[in-house]
């Protein structure tokens, strides 16, 4: 039964492809959507019924926020249930960790130390001070949460990522205070501009997601391994700081990719791997996967509402995002259970 | 089969010396049985061959150093089974099994046909093929220990270290475990190092026995010669009668202390 998970998962981002591409406030009847994504499919050609214009919002303003959502939705529920492998710690996720805090912080020094002058830049060093922010912080996390709790205690590390999120907001705040010129910037930085997509983000963020992945995706049997703790992993041949190093930086560097362009989304992380592990299992081998697609999945289909709920204006995704993944974590949690 | 050669092995962690200077020679198709009261350094000793315990000296399998050894390397020669295994709960028997296939996998590789076939006979062998998608964290305390050690066989290493395999156990299923490990180890070859708390079990099991005390060597041979009335009452401070079967098992019987002794 398995082995159909991942299949079903396929289609279902198929499917909110789709869906994501097909509502909104303006544009073509929903069903000339899909038939417009064929026709422009090389070797096809249908008469979809829908005008240039039509075609440049499906095309130009829906599509880039699909797709963005969808990187965005995979990296933060595949690094989740990385982080929650690497630390044998269910609870923890990126924002938990301090990693959304880190790189929040390593992006507002960035704008402080005058955005303007980075257009020479050959690589924006926006993702890349907040990927240094966001891996300062897990690491600062780890450190602390291990030597006063030691690995077993899984609230420590929480609290301390607690403690380092509040730290590195204060020390934000406190910046900000001092350059209230670049306040506008990074807040709407913060808010993300996944309402606002276009294909140069998704450009900006899509090679860290790729290799951010790539490199998760290949430890996924030595999460397994993590698994039965440090002695006996290492007792298996597994080199166990080197696997926790590599995707602890893996995953902050995707995550904070992310963030750059998505700002805080909550829950994601949390939700996705826990919600793929109560269906189907507790192997790496299935989770991470299955948490890159059914992210993705979830991020689009998040999307939607916001966009037509108070239209013109939006619905923060971050607000969907809770609203939807709260109610619908406790149903799993209670089927489950129920089963056992 | 493979033979472990102690020289000199010290463990110390930090000023504490767990054990001293321990040296002897476990030979290939043996069942070395290491007895002692708590902190004698038994533990520490099947760490250091695991590779988890920092040690002084040398350790030898077959006369090439372990500590030359990658620890994928080490660990396709020596199994080890601590004395209280991490079981992650919602795993699957057949998922936890595999894991013991690690030291033949490449860092990004994967599990080949071969890997899985070694996996799908450990199971059959071990009489937990009914048991293969069950998630751990259901199986009975028997179950469990079965499935460890189906791990440790899985990795298919010649010399398999057990820490207190049977503690947990009642004493059926540490008959059961005990009887399994031994057939194993015919089967298989295997030399086996075990640390034991019940006397009377592991002269019955091992070939030999030796026993440790505050980290030192005190005094090693066959059942009769080291579970002795006044060795026992000198290091782990029992009063306890020794009887002697007539079938050659030495049974450790401890008396209370204020009934008459003999």
């Amino acid at each position: 039964m398995r082995r159909w998970w991942i299949p079903a998962a396929g289609a279902l981002a198929l499917v909110s492809v789709l869906l994501g591409a097909m509502v909104g406030p303006a544009g073509p009847t929903w069903w000339r959507v899909p038939l417009a994504l064929l026709d422009h499919l090389p070797l096809i050609s249908i008469d979809s019924g829908v005008t240039s214009r039509e075609w440049t919002i499906i095309w130009d303003i829906r599509m880039p926020r699909v797709v963005l959502a969808s990187l965005v939705g995979s990296m933060l529920s595949l690094s989740g249930a990385s982080y929650q492998g690497v630390f044998r710690n269910p609870l923890v996720d990126p924002y938990l960790l301090g990693v959304a805090a880190g790189a929040g912080l390593g992006a507002t020094l960035v704008f402080t130390l005058n955005r303007s002058g980075s257009s020479t830049w050959i690589i924006d060093p926006l993702p890349l001070s907040a990927f240094a922010g966001g891996l300062l912080a897990v690491l600062v996390t780890y450190v602390v949460g291990t030597a006063f709790g030691g690995q077993k205690s899984a609230s420590t590390l929480v609290l301390a990522g607690v403690a380092v999120t509040a730290l590195a907001t204060a020390v934000q705040t406190f910046v900000l205070q001092r350059h209230t010129d670049v306040v506008r910037q990074v807040y709407s930085w913060i808010l993300g501009r996944l309402s606002s997509a276009t294909w140069g983000d998704v450009r900006l963020v899509l090679p860290y997601v790729v290799v951010s992945s790539a490199v998760l995706f290949m430890h996924r049997r030595l999460l397994d391994i993590m698994r039965v703790g440090d002695d006996e992993a290492t007792a298996l041949g597994a080199s166990v700081n080197r696997v926790r190093i590599v995707v602890v930086i893996a995953a902050t560097l995707g995550t904070s990719a992310v963030v750059a362009v998505s700002g805080l989304i909550g829950f994601v992380g949390i939700i996705v791997p826990h919600a793929v592990r109560l269906l189907a299992g507790a192997s790496y081998r299935v989770i991470v996967p299955l948490s890159l697609l059914m992210g993705a999945s979830f991020l689009i289909i998040a999307d939607i509402p916001g966009r037509v709920l108070q239209n013109p204006s939006e619905t923060p995704i971050g607000v969907v995002t809770a609203f939807l993944g709260a109610p619908f974590f406790l149903l799993l949690l209670r089927t489950k259970q129920g089963t056992r | 089969m493979t033979s472990l050669q102690f020289s000199g092995v010290g463990v110390r962690y930090g000023q504490h010396d767990a054990l001293n200077n321990f040296t002897d020679t476990v030979k290939p198709g043996e069942w070395l049985c290491l007895i002692g009261p708590n902190g004698a350094g038994k533990s520490s000793l099947l760490r250091s061959v695991a590779g988890l315990a920092k040690h002084s000296g040398e350790i030898r399998v077959d006369g090439s150093p372990l500590r030359m050894r990658s620890a994928k390397r080490r660990a396709q020669l020596v199994a080890y089974v601590p004395q209280s295994p991490v079981l992650p709960d919602d795993m699957t028997a057949r998922e936890y099994v595999v894991l013991g296939r690690n030291p033949f996998i490449s860092h990004f590789g994967t599990e080949t046909k071969h890997d899985w076939a070694i996996v799908a006979d450990v199971l059959k062998r071990l009489d937990l093929v009914e048991l293969a998608h069950r998630a751990v964290g259901t199986l009975s305390g028997g179950e469990k220990q079965r499935v460890v050690i189906a791990r440790a066989i899985a990795q298919e290493a010649p010399i398999l270290l057990l820490d207190e395999p049977t503690s947990a156990l009642d004493i059926g299923h540490q008959q059961q475990a005990l009887e399994l490990v031994d057939q194993l180890r015919k089967e298989h070859g295997l030399t086996v190092v075990s640390a034991m708390h019940d006397l009377t079990l592991a002269g019955l099991y091992s070939d030999r026995l030796c026993l440790l005390h505050q980290g030192y060597r005190v005094v090693s041979g066959t059942a009769a010669e080291v579970l002795r009335q006044e060795t026992l009452a000198e290091f782990y401070g029992v009063s306890a009668r020794v009887h002697h079967a007539e079938d050659g098992t030495v049974v450790v019987i401890p008396y209370r202390q204020g009934s008459l002794g003999n």
